[in-house]
């Protein structure tokens, strides 16, 4: 890879889809726990929706941060910079 | 601008997706019910869409990441262990498989998760403790260019040319199987499924190489956990718990597999003593070296598709650590593929409470009035999951496909650059042209897999062992691979013949098992057209009305090797086209073949119910047909020498030890003879060939091969130490579920 810009990791794309999953899962979760469907699913009364959505959102979130695109920048300026002082030194 | 293209095309798939009907003619859904399997709601159409916008937006991204060669076809080298190691099992991991070993499981019961278990574990460590050392350390980028270093340009080319055209005859299967199955499941349009998903997988495999397929199957190993995971959990939690779901299950067999009621579907290895005693037709020996020898290193051990995720590891212990972390989520994908399987015998169940049974795609009664074992999966799907969790699930289906399609396309694209094109027609270019030539190769194997797919529509029995030959060629690549890492006399001469030898025993063995020389005789069928008016006679029963004859009072019927006689007694023609006058025609409910009675299958799939007036439709075998004067008749006689979907027990019990093996246990022993035929000739032709010179040998062989130092490292992160814990962990549950 001759591209010296650091690459955002695939973490950052998996935190980012999970969240986002997460998020409409819920939506959806909430709405058919206040309006509930025709037909419901097996244990609909366990209301998986809502706690699976909410595990995924927390799991997505977790990686979205700890894998922010800023932070990754930031720590490659800072190896680079500390690179630098090294050499001058 | 590129951006604008991006999105264009995202909201144009949305559209298809949305809309498939409006898009191209939608055909109807063949599943049981008359409508699709599934239905999604906005919601479940939006959580799909989304994962089509992602993966183009991370091809795009990462298409800068790609300039070189090796950036290219090797990812940079630079992969950490974790990505490795999801990659690794995540290419295996595809719907063809999640689907299938979960039908496998509802079939064989417990004896499914060998597939996770022996047939995977041992295989994987292996890779990773004694032969990622010598990949890794020759540099190679492909298994085939291990074979040119170790054995010379005849063996490279042998497997370069078998796996460029099998990689390529196994992404087009997976992308017509992605297709069938989105239109019986979901109702969609065959060639939007076809073309949306491979205009995706061919934008970003092109754009950013190999990274791009392991960026691509990372994230599809999550979406796979996050969409499949809650079935077991809420299937347990309705069951009662493990045990009560075992009680169950081997109850509900009676029922469920009445051919097999005695066997055992509970156990790993205790039902395994001969091959009657499980449902499987299998025992021991062929399960061990069958599947745990012989096809599993063979897969495991020398199949690219899943060398080339862990040889782009950064360093050789991340390598070998990434391939254990595989070895250790394999053992996890029981939770979400045998679990389910094993679910589908206790939680399916009929209107009136008793189980539901799914039948295999060769019954009369398949597709027609009963799902088949590999709508399990799809089904607990619909059973537990609600709006967007089923969106989610669908999403996970279609990303295992893609990331497979992907897998194989990233392979093919370096295999035929590296040990095709570059040796026998352009040795001297540049890395740039090579570079172009990944990229353009890579959008060659979409198309010509989409051509691959497109044929199967008309010759769809070719999947049926497409992914037989592709194991039967592999073995003898395994056999090739180990001897030249091993053993190092084994001579160049000898690593083609062998090679080649056994790659023909294997096709001779199974071109014997599918020869029968008295003839074949496919099952006697008759079908019954759609506008046949049709008057079905039953008696009643407590657990559902029997049909015990069927009357066609006009209509046509097609029949296939079936005897047909006058009231009267005079026989008619079995082969022709006539009209019944003069009486009414008779077809009874067997045939005698041979020494034994054979059933004559009925398929009505739409008719005229005679005494309702209305449609219906039934599938059954072993009822009396009657044909009343005026309806058309369609008569064949078929038989053949040779049947590629038939096993002539006469030749398997030579080749699987016993008449009574089944398909799954005949070509695990065939596997496994392959394996013999390739090491014995490999050492016989060694003996009277000349080796390399040893000093060619150094970083190829076992004893001439010095490990790297990578420095040290705390004991909790040698490869040995985590390759000792998945050994025990794997012995472990073979005790707990013996």
């Amino acid at each position: 890879m001759n591209n010296d810009e650091k690459q955002i990791p695939i973490w950052f794309f998996i935190g980012c889809l999970l969240t986002v999953y997460g998020a409409l899962i819920l939506c959806s979760g909430i709405y058919n726990f206040l309006v509930p469907p025709e037909h419901p699913v097996a244990l609909a009364h366990i209301h998986a929706d809502i706690w699976w959505s909410i595990l995924l959102m927390v799991v997505g979130l977790l990686y979205t941060i700890k894998y922010w695109p800023s932070k990754i920048k930031s720590s490659t300026k800072n190896e680079k910079a500390s690179k630098e002082m090294s050499k001058v030194s | 601008m590129r951006q604008f293209k991006y999105l264009l095309f995202a909201a144009l798939m949305f559209y298809m997706l949305l809309f498939p009907s409006e898009v191209s003619a939608a055909t109807n859904a063949a599943g049981p019910g008359g409508g699709s399997l599934l239905t999604l709601s906005a919601i479940d159409m939006v959580v799909i869409v989304l994962y089509f916008v992602i993966v183009l937006i991370i091809g795009w991204y990462l298409k800068k990441y790609a300039s070189t060669g090796d950036d290219f076809f090797l990812a940079g080298r630079k992969m950490t262990m974790w990505i490795a190691g999801l990659s690794f099992i995540s290419a295996n991991l595809s719907s063809l498989e999640t689907m299938g070993w979960s039908a496998m499981t509802y079939q064989y019961g417990m004896l499914g998760a060998h597939a996770y278990l022996i047939g995977a574990i041992p295989a994987i460590l292996f890779l990773a403790v004694f032969m990622l050392p010598f990949y890794y350390i020759c540099r190679t980028h492909s298994v085939p260019g291990y074979l040119k270093l170790r054995y010379g340009e005849g063996a490279r080319s042998l497997a370069g040319i078998s796996f460029t055209f099998l990689t390529i005859m196994v992404s087009g299967a997976s992308m017509f199987a992605m297709a069938k199955i989105l239109h019986l499941l979901l109702g969609w349009d065959m060639n939007v499924s076809i073309w949306v998903s491979s205009i995706t997988v061919a934008i970003y495999v092109t754009l950013g190489g190999l990274l791009s397929a392991v960026f691509n199957e990372v994230l599809q190993y999550f979406l796979i956990w996050a969409g499949s995971l809650l079935i077991p959990i809420l299937g347990l939690i309705q069951v009662g718990g493990w045990h009560k779901m075992m009680a169950a299950i081997q109850e509900n067999v009676k029922v469920i597999h009445p051919t097999v009621q005695n066997a055992d579907f509970t156990g790993l290895w205790r039902n395994l003593g001969s091959f009657d005693t499980n449902p499987m037709g299998i025992d021991w020996f062929g399960m061990v070296f069958g599947l745990g020898l012989a096809v599993s290193f063979g897969y495991w051990c020398t199949d690219f598709l899943q060398v080339q995720r862990v040889i782009v590891a950064k360093d050789l212990r991340s390598a070998q650590n990434g391939t254990i972390i595989g070895a250790a989520l394999k053992m996890l994908v029981l939770l979400i593929v045998t679990l389910p399987g094993l679910l589908g015998l206790v939680v399916l169940l009929n209107p009136d409470g008793t189980p539901m049974i799914l039948v295999p795609e060769s019954d009369p009664r398949a597709g027609i009035t009963h799902h088949t074992y590999n709508d399990v999966l799809p089904l607990l799907m619909g059973h537990y999951l609600g709006p967007g969790l089923l969106g989610l699930g669908v999403t996970a289906m279609i990303a295992g496909f893609m990331s497979g399609m992907a897998g194989n396309i990233s392979a093919f694209a370096t295999v035929w650059t590296y040990d095709v094109y570059k040796p026998l027609i352009n040795k001297k270019a540049h890395d740039k042209h090579y570079l172009n030539m990944g990229r353009w190769s890579s959008l060659l194997g979409v198309f010509i897999s989409i051509g691959t797919a497109y044929a199967l529509f008309f010759f769809s029995n070719i999947l049926e062992y497409l992914q037989v030959l592709v194991f039967f060629f592999i073995v003898p690549l395994f056999g090739t691979v180990i001897l030249g890492m091993f053993w190092k006399r084994a001579t160049p001469a000898a690593g083609f013949w062998g090679f080649l030898i056994a790659i023909l025993a294997s096709m001779s063995m199974w071109a014997y098992v599918h020869t029968f020389p008295d003839g074949y005789y496919p099952q006697p069928n008759m079908s019954i057209s759609k506008n046949a008016v049709v008057m079905v006679e039953r008696t009643p029963d407590p657990k559902g009305d029997k049909i015990t004859r069927i009357v066609v009072e006009s209509g046509s019927v097609n029949l296939i090797n079936v005897p047909i006689s006058m009231e009267s007694g005079q026989k008619l023609e079995t082969a022709g086209n006539f009209t019944i006058k003069d009486g009414i025609a008779n077809i009874l409910a067997s045939k005698k073949e041979k020494d034994r009675d054979v059933q004559i299958r009925v398929f009505a799939p739409e008719v005229m119910l005679a005494d309702t007036h209305t449609v219906g439709k039934f599938g059954v075998e072993g009822i009396p047909v009657t044909l009343k004067p005026g309806v058309e008749v369609c008569a064949k006689h078929i038989s053949a020498k040779f049947a590629p979907a038939a096993f002539n027990p006469d030749h398997t019990q030579y080749i699987a030890r016993s008449k009574k093996a089944m398909p799954m246990a005949v070509n695990m022993y065939s596997g496994w003879w392959s394996l013999v035929v390739c090491l014995v000739v490999t050492i016989l032709v060694s003996f009277v060939t000349k080796p390399k010179p040893v000093a060619e040998l150094k970083n190829l062989v076992m004893g001439l091969t010095p490990l790297p130092d990578e420095g040290p490292c705390p004991w909790f992160q040698k490869p040995i130490f985590w390759a000792a814990v998945v050994t025990a962990v794997l012995v472990l549950i073979n005790i707990i579920f013996w």
